[in-house]
C-alpha cells in the first residue's frame, strides 16, 4: 500500500510538471491567425502576436534595397492593412498573389511582420508571369550583355 | 497501355493480400503448413508486382508520358533524366508504390526467413503483414491510383516542384519510409503474441534487430530532412516543428521509449503491457503522420496537396486502434509481471523514467501539433502552435533525458548502492563541471545551451568511461592489448557497447543543435560592388553578379571573397535560380562549414541599380556553431547501429532458451 502510494505520488509529480511544461508553453506560442478585417476590428497595438493573412495589394510593394525594408498591404479585398518587414522579400512572395505574414500589429496601424510565410509545397505552381518576373528578365539580360552575351564561366 | 497495365497490376496486388491474410488466417486456425506454403509465395508475387507498378511508372516518366495524370503533374520536357526517375517519390502516388515495395519486401523476407521457426506465431505475424500490405494495395488501386489519366492530355507537364531538384532530397524519403514501413514487423509479432497468448518476450527478443534497424533509418530519415531544409531551402535553419515533420519525430520518439523498455521485459519479465501498447501506439503513430501530412486537416508551410486518402487514413488507424487495444485488455490477465521494482535506484528506473519523458515529449508535441484542430472545432478560432512552445517543452525533458542517458548505463539492475553510483558518477560529473565553468564566459547569456554542452560532456565521460573500465579489466585479467581488449570487449556485448555508441551519436547532434540554435549571427544587407560587410570574425567583400543560362533556368550568382580576420579564405557563389516555366525564384544556399562554425549565405535579392548601373546585391548571412556535429553525430549513431545489430552467433543460439525459460516461469 505504503509503495503503490509512492507510486503515485511520483506519477502525480511528473504528470503535474509536465502539465506545467505544456500549459506555460501554449500560452506564449499559440498565435492567431486574422484576416485584414480580424485585425482591424481589434484595433492597432492588440496584444500578442498574429499571423495575417490575405493579398498582396497590387501597386503596394515598395522594396529598400539600400535600407533592406519591405512595405507593403495586405488586403483581403474589404479592409487593407500596411505591412513593414526587415529583409528581402522571399522567393515566391509577389503582388497580387497570397501571403500570411507573422508579427504584431503595432499602435502606429502598420504591422511589424518578423516572418513572411513562403508556401512551397509538393505540387505548388504559382502564376506564370506577372511584374517582377520581367524585371528579372531585364536583369538577366543585363548582366549577359555585360558579359558579350557569354554563358558565364 | 502502361497505365492499364500498372493498374491491373496494383489491383492484382490488392487481391492477392486479401488472399495472402485469409491463407495466412486459415493456417493458423487449422494448423495447415501446406496455406502458409501458399502465402510465402504470394509475398514473393507481392514484392514482383510492387516492382513491376514501379518500373512502369519509372518508365512512364522517363519517356514523358503526360497522358498519365502523375507524370503530367510531376515531369516536363525540361526535367533532367535523373530528377525523371526521382519523381517516382516526388509526390503522393509515387511515394507509395515507394512505401508498398518495402512493405512487400519486409513481408516476403519475414515469411521466408522464419518459415520453419515461430510456428504458433507466423501464421498470425502474416495475416496482419498481408492486411497492411491490403490496405495500401487499396490506396493506389482506388483514391490515390499512380496510373490515373489525365485527360485533356496535355501538351507539356507541369514539372517536378524545383525544390525537389536535389541530389540529397532523392534519399530522404526512402529512408524515411524505410523507417516507417519497419515498424510494421516488431508490430505484426507484437499481435501475434497477443492471438496466440504466447506472452514472453518471445515476440521483442525475435524482433530486436527489425526494430533497431526501424529505428535507425526513422532517425536518418528525419536528419537527412534536416540536413536537406538546411542546404537546399536557404532559410538557415534544419528544423521547424512544422507538422509534417511533428508527423516523423512522433514515432521516433516513441520508438525510442520502445528500444528502451523491452529491454526491461527481457531482462526481468516487467512492463509487459506497456510494451506491447508502445509498439502499438508506435505503429499507428505512422499511420497518423502520414494522415496528417496526406488530409491537408492542419495547415503547415509544406502545405501538402489535399486529397480523400487522409480519411482512408483515418479509417484504417481507428481500425487499428481498435482492434488492437481490444486485444491487449482481452489478454489482460495473462499480462501481468513477475518482477517488481526492488529500489528507486537502478537501472530499471532509469529506462523507466526516460520512457515517462520520451512518452511525454511525444504526448507534448501530439497536442502542440493537433492543438489547431481542437481550437478550430471547440472555440472557432483559427491559430497555429509556433516552434517556441516545442522548444520551451521538450529543451527541459531533454535536459533530463541526457542525464539519464549518461547515467542510466552505468547503473546495476535491480538495486544500485548510493556509494557505487557515487563512485561510477564522481568523475562524468566533475567533467560535466569543468566543462560548464570552462564554457560559462562564452555562453552565458545561454544558461539552456550551457546546462546542454555540460550534460553532454557528462554522457561522453560516462562511456568514456564505460569502455576504459571493461577494457582495462581485459587488459589486467587476460593480459590483451589495450586496442585489442576495446575490440574484443565490443564484440562480447555488442548491444550494450553499440548502444554507448550511439549514445555518443546522440549527444554529439546535440552538441549541433545547442550550439546552432544559442549562438547564431545573423545579417541581412544590400551591398554594391565592390563593398562589404562584417559578421562575427568574417568579412565579405561583393565583387558583382554573373549569370548564365541552364536547361531549364537562368542562374544568377554573386561572387563573394570571404577574409577571415583579415586573411583571404575562400570564394563564395550564392546563387539565384529563375526556373523559366514559372519564373519561382529559388536562392540556393552557400556555406563555409568547418568544426566551429558554419559561414550560411543567401542571396535573397540581385539587381543592377538604374542610377549608377552598378550591381548591387541582397545578402543573408549567418553565422552557425556546430553544426557540423549534428551531421558527424549522425555518422556516429549509424556506427553505433552497426555495432549493436552486427549478427552474433552466440547469441541466436541463447536465444531460444532463454525464451523458453521465460515461458516456464511465466
Amino acid at each position: 500500500m505504503k509503495k503503490k502510494l509512492k507510486y503515485l505520488v511520483a506519477g502525480g509529480v511528473i504528470v503535474g510538471a509536465l502539465g506545467f511544461l505544456i500549459l506555460g508553453g501554449f500560452r506564449e506560442a499559440v498565435v492567431y491567425f486574422v484576416t485584414p478585417t480580424e485585425l482591424k476590428a481589434k484595433g492597432p497595438g492588440a496584444g500578442g502576436a498574429f499571423r495575417l493573412g490575405g493579398m498582396v495589394r497590387q501597386g503596394s510593394v515598395k522594396w529598400d534595397a539600400q535600407a533592406v525594408l519591405l512595405s507593403f498591404e495586405v488586403t483581403d479585398g474589404k479592409a487593407s492593412v500596411p505591412v513593414r518587414h526587415r529583409g528581402a522579400p522571399p522567393d515566391l512572395f509577389g503582388e497580387g498573389r497570397g501571403a500570411v505574414v507573422e508579427g504584431q500589429y503595432g499602435t502606429d496601424g502598420v504591422f511589424q511582420a518578423q516572418q513572411i510565410l513562403a508556401k512551397h509545397s509538393e505540387e505548388y505552381h504559382p502564376p506564370a508571369q506577372d511584374a517582377s518576373a520581367s524585371q528579372q528578365q531585364d536583369l538577366y539580360k543585363t548582366l549577359r550583355q555585360q558579359q558579350g552575351g557569354g554563358t558565364g564561366r | 497501355m502502361i497505365a492499364t497495365i500498372g493498374s491491373f497490376g496494383l489491383f492484382l496486388g490488392l487481391v492477392l493480400s486479401v488472399y495472402g491474410a485469409g491463407v495466412s488466417c486459415l493456417a493458423a486456425r487449422r494448423d495447415r503448413p501446406d496455406l502458409l506454403a501458399s502465402a510465402r509465395r504470394t509475398a514473393l508475387v507481392l514484392v514482383g508486382l510492387t516492382v513491376l507498378a514501379g518500373a512502369l511508372l519509372i518508365a512512364a516518366l522517363v519517356t514523358l508520358d503526360f497522358s498519365i495524370r502523375y507524370v503530367a503533374n510531376n515531369t516536363s520536357r525540361g526535367t533532367a533524366l535523373y530528377y525523371r526517375v526521382t519523381a517516382l517519390w516526388g509526390a503522393l502516388e509515387g511515394s507509395i508504390i515507394l512505401w508498398a515495395l518495402w512493405l512487400t519486401s519486409f513481408t516476403a523476407l519475414v515469411a521466408w526467413r522464419y518459415r520453419a521457426r515461430h510456428r504458433e506465431l507466423m501464421p498470425t505475424v502474416l495475416t496482419v503483414m498481408f492486411s497492411v500490405c491490403a490496405f495500401f494495395f487499396l490506396i493506389m488501386t482506388v483514391p490515390a491510383s499512380p496510373f490515373a489519366r489525365a485527360w485533356p492530355v496535355p501538351p507539356d507537364g507541369r514539372g517536378l516542384n524545383v525544390l525537389l531538384e536535389d541530389t540529397y532530397m532523392f534519399s530522404h524519403p526512402p529512408i524515411l519510409y524505410l523507417g516507417f514501413v519497419g515498424f510494421t514487423v516488431p508490430y505484426a509479432f507484437a499481435i501475434a503474441a497477443l492471438v496466440s497468448g504466447r506472452l514472453t518476450s518471445e515476440w521483442a527478443i525475435i524482433t530486436r534487430r527489425w526494430t533497431l534497424l526501424a529505428w535507425y533509418f526513422l532517425s536518418l530519415g528525419n536528419i537527412l530532412g534536416a540536413w536537406w531544409s538546411y542546404h537546399v531551402l536557404g532559410w538557415g535553419g534544419y528544423w521547424a516543428w512544422d507538422p509534417v515533420e511533428n508527423a516523423a519525430i512522433m514515432p521516433w520518439i516513441l520508438g525510442t521509449a520502445f528500444l528502451h523498455s523491452v529491454m526491461i521485459q527481457e531482462r526481468r519479465g516487467m512492463l509487459k503491457v506497456w510494451n506491447l501498447a508502445l509498439i502499438i501506439l508506435t505503429f499507428a503513430m505512422t499511420l497518423f503522420g502520414t494522415f496528417l501530412t496526406r488530409s491537408g486537416v492542419i495547415a503547415s508551410v509544406h502545405a501538402f496537396s489535399q486529397s480523400s486518402i487522409g480519411l482512408y487514413f483515418l479509417a484504417f488507424l481507428g481500425l487499428v486502434l481498435v482492434v488492437s487495444l481490444s486485444m491487449l485488455v482481452w489478454r489482460s490477465d495473462r499480462l501481468r509481471g513477475h518482477g517488481e521494482l526492488e529500489a528507486p535506484v537502478c537501472r530499471e528506473s532509469a529506462f523507466l523514467l526516460n520512457n515517462v519523458v520520451l512518452v511525454g515529449i511525444c504526448f507534448a508535441v501530439f497536442l502542440g501539433t493537433i492543438f489547431p484542430l481542437l481550437a478550430e472545432l471547440v472555440r472557432g478560432v483559427k491559430v497555429s502552435v509556433g516552434a517556441p512552445f516545442f522548444n520551451q517543452v521538450s529543451i527541459p525533458l531533454m535536459a533530463l533525458l541526457l542525464f539519464l542517458m549518461g547515467a542510466g548505463p552505468l547503473m546495476a539492475w535491480r538495486r544500485a548502492t548510493l556509494d557505487h553510483l557515487r563512485r561510477i558518477l564522481l568523475r562524468p560529473l566533475v567533467v560535466a563541471a569543468l566543462i560548464g565553468v570552462a564554457l560559462y564566459p562564452l555562453a552565458r547569456e545561454y544558461p539552456s545551451a550551457l546546462l546542454t554542452f555540460a550534460l553532454c560532456a557528462f554522457v561522453l565521460a560516462t562511456v568514456v568511461e564505460e569502455f576504459w573500465k571493461g577494457a582495462r579489466a581485459r587488459q589486467r585479467a587476460l593480459g590483451e592489448p589495450f586496442v585489442q581488449a576495446l575490440g574484443s570487449l565490443t564484440r562480447r556485448n555488442k548491444r550494450r557497447y553499440g548502444g554507448l555508441v550511439v549514445h555518443v551519436g546522440v549527444a554529439l547532434l546535440v552538441v549541433g543543435v545547442a550550439g546552432s540554435s544559442g549562438f547564431s549571427l545573423e545579417r541581412e544587407i544590400t551591398l554594391k560592388q565592390g563593398e562589404s560587410m562584417d559578421i562575427g570574425r568574417y568579412r565579405l567583400v561583393f565583387r558583382g553578379l554573373d549569370a548564365t543560362r541552364e536547361s531549364n533556368h537562368d542562374r544568377v550568382w554573386a561572387n563573394i571573397s570571404v577574409l577571415n580576420q583579415g586573411k583571404p579564405v575562400t570564394e563564395l557563389q550564392p546563387a539565384r535560380k529563375h526556373f523559366l516555366r514559372d519564373n519561382q525564384p529559388i536562392s540556393r544556399a552557400v556555406m563555409r562549414t568547418t568544426l566551429r562554425e558554419d559561414l550560411y549565405v543567401i542571396l535573397t535579392g540581385a539587381d543592377v541599380d538604374r542610377g549608377t548601373s552598378l550591381h548591387q546585391a541582397t545578402l543573408k548571412v549567418l553565422v552557425r556553431p556546430l553544426v557540423l556535429w549534428m551531421w558527424i553525430g549522425s555518422l556516429v549513431m549509424t556506427l553505433g547501429t552497426v555495432i549493436a545489430v552486427w549478427p552474433d552467433r552466440r547469441a541466436a543460439a541463447a536465444e531460444a532458451p532463454a525464451a523458453a525459460a521465460e515461458a516456464a516461469v511465466a
